[in-house]
């Protein structure tokens, strides 16, 4: 069985109101995880991502639908020993100093006192905060407690790590660590389930993404194969000296053209037309700049699905849908 | 140790780093200043208001801290949301609430024993003699302390802090009061009302069972056996709300 497993997850949160329907933040979610990848939960804000999270630690119950977690059911207390967890927004215990927080977790973890201290020392040091091992946690940055955080869902060396948006609060040089840190984790065989809405950190590191927009998930898949499925691959052709005004031939290949000055812009839909319009930027006079391919990215799929999402009217979206 | 006693003692840490313990300045504070502005009173009264005023005040103190922490003991780690890293962790949500209970019994001790130390430094200093039923009430003090916790942290489960507050308070004065009442309507004629007031008194604890200030400040023991029975009530009871906060505590989200 896969490390995370879910079929079908439903929440629905009471309105508060009599005769208000409940509000559905999961709508049957299925998903899975394979145990050593790096697996990245998109979804833009309010999507469920964090519901999803909470679900599979325990910490909120479905109101329908399975969730499984190293073949152990989401909640199970023993299985919860091989998983490590960050919340979204770090807040714990302040009045502890760094090193007693994460000895803290480290006993309820069951580590005695010699794994502790070395863990500690380690984590500390692999999360950059050795300096602050004995300032309290009332006194640190918000990025320190994401660190501290971070450390802390690690100190019992878990199998599976589940990290609820880790870079948000990180300068570039601590989402840089992040990233490589996660990266270390999977080459050590661990499975690493994150969720974030920063596209950039799911194409350079995770090995599969799922797309969730409200409760659904919509797409699901290795990166390079969602960004395959779309075709809408768009060239910008940009040259000079070009009378563009009346030009049929060209406005009927292009999908856009901007004329700036002596410049002028032309969007291909594909790049099957580039030929074309070569030849007829030539026989034109006009002189070709530069032929640039539109390379679809995660984030062109993200809107998308976004506007899919939000505006069904829209007719022309169709496409790799795998919900 | 398992998880419990980890849980504990980090409550413990943590009443401590709140300086929960700041109170004993204002306890040694009103006890010195009791028995300095008593001091024209004779021997025998002097000895007696002391005693009464010392044992009351440790009551006091002990019963506010206890309401006061025990209603926000867990809903403070749902509000401030440190529960989620807690919970992701190999323990069980009875382990959890039983833990911070147990870290705030401990704490309720330390401090009763401070207080009792003080308290016992005092008699001795005006040559009131101290005797077996001081001990006794002071456990029973205790055990009351005991059921307090409880109740606070029930009612802390399933609701605000601000109504755990009123409903425990409600709950203590009802529980020392159900006994009297009880007498009082022995004799009333009104059926309803009888069985009202005897629904009370069967549900709500019988904190007036707890206390046996009045006669211990005179030096009057209490059966040995009645204190073992009335201290067997109290734990029992607070054992049962315990349970009973349990078993709210696993049907929460977080
Ligand atoms: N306790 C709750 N009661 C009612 N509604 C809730 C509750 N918790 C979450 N929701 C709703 O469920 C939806 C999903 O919330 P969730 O926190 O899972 O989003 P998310 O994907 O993590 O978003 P973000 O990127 O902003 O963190 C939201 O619309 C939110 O309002
Ligand atoms: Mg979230």
């Amino acid at each position: 069985m896969d490390d995370i497993v879910t079929d079908n997850l439903t929440k629905s949160y009471a309105s508060g109101w009599p005769g208000r329907p409940p509000f559905v933040a999961l709508d049957g979610l299925s998903l899975s995880v394979r145990r050593g990848e790096i697996f990245g939960f998109l979804g833009p804000n309010g999507a469920g991502k964090t519901t999803t999270l909470k679900i599979l630690l325990g910490l909120v119950r479905a109101t329908s639908g399975q969730a499984y977690l190293l073949g152990q059911p989401a909640g199970d207390v023993a299985a919860r020993r091989r998983i490590g967890f960050l919340p979204e927004s770090p807040y714990f215990y302040d009045y502890l100093t760094a090193e007693e927080f994460l000895g803290f977790y480290g006993r309820l973890a069951g580590l005695d006192r010699g794994a502790i201290t070395q863990r500690v020392t380690d984590l500390l040091g692999l999360v950059g905060l050795t300096e602050a091992r004995t300032r309290q946690l009332r006194k640190f940055s918000k990025g320190m407690l994401q660190r501290v955080g971070l450390a802390q869902a690690l100190i019992h060396d878990p199998e599976l790590i589940i990290l609820d948006e880790p870079m948000t609060g990180l300068d570039p040089v601590g989402r840089k660590q992040v990233r490589d840190l996660i990266l270390s984790l999977r080459d050590r065989g661990k499975t690493v389930f994150f969720s974030t809405h920063i596209l950039h950190d799911v194409e350079m590191i995770c090995d599969r993404v799922g797309i969730v927009m409200k409760g659904r998930l919509v797409a699901s898949g290795r990166v390079d194969e969602l960004v395959r499925q779309d075709h809408t691959q768009s060239v910008e052709v940009v040259c000079q000296q070009l009378k563009i005004e009346g030009n049929a031939f060209i406005h009927s290949l292009a999908t856009r053209v901007l004329q700036q000055g002596q410049q002028c812009l032309i969007v291909l839909p594909s790049p099957d037309a580039v030929d074309a319009l070569v030849g007829e930027i030539r026989r034109q006079g006009g002189r070709l700049l530069s032929v640039t391919p539109h390379k679809a990215s995660l984030e062109d799929l993200f809107f998308q699905e976004a506007t899919q999402q939000t505006s069904l009217s829209l007719p022309h979206m169709t496409g790799g849908r795998a919900s | 140790m398992g998880a419990i006693g980890v849980i504990a003692l980090n409550a413990f840490r943590e009443s401590l780093r709140d300086k929960i313990l700041y109170n004993l300045v204002l306890f040694a504070g009103l006890l010195i200043g009791l028995s300095v502005l008593l001091a024209d009173l004779s021997i025998t009264e002097h000895h007696k208001v002391i005693a009464d005023m010392g044992l009351a005040a440790i009551n006091l103190i002990g019963v506010i801290i206890a309401i006061f922490v025990g209603i926000s003991l867990v809903n403070k780690e749902i509000e401030r949301r440190t529960i989620y890293t807690i919970m992701a962790r190999p323990i069980s949500r009875a382990s959890f609430v039983l833990g911070k209970y147990l870290g705030l019994a401990l704490t309720l001790f330390v401090n009763l024993a401070i207080m009792v130390a003080v308290f016992l430094l005092t008699l001795w200093l005006y040559h009131v003699p101290i005797q077996l039923s001081i001990f006794q009430a002071v456990l029973l003090i205790f055990v009351e302390i005991l059921v307090v916790t409880a109740v606070a942290l029930f009612f802390s489960t399933f609701s605000s802090t601000t109504l755990s507050a009123i409903f425990t308070l409600g709950l203590y004065v009802i529980g020392h009061l159900t006994a009297d009442l009880r007498t009082l309507v022995a004799n009333s004629e009104s059926g309803p009302i009888k069985s009202l007031v005897d629904l009370l008194y069967y549900l709500c604890p019988n904190l007036d069972m707890l206390n046996i200030k009045g006669q211990a400040a005179v030096g009057i023991a209490a059966a040995p056996e009645y204190v073992i029975l009335a201290s067997l009530y109290g734990v029992m009871y607070a054992g049962f709300l315990l349970t009973g906060a349990c078993l709210v505590f696993q049907q929460r989200d977080f």
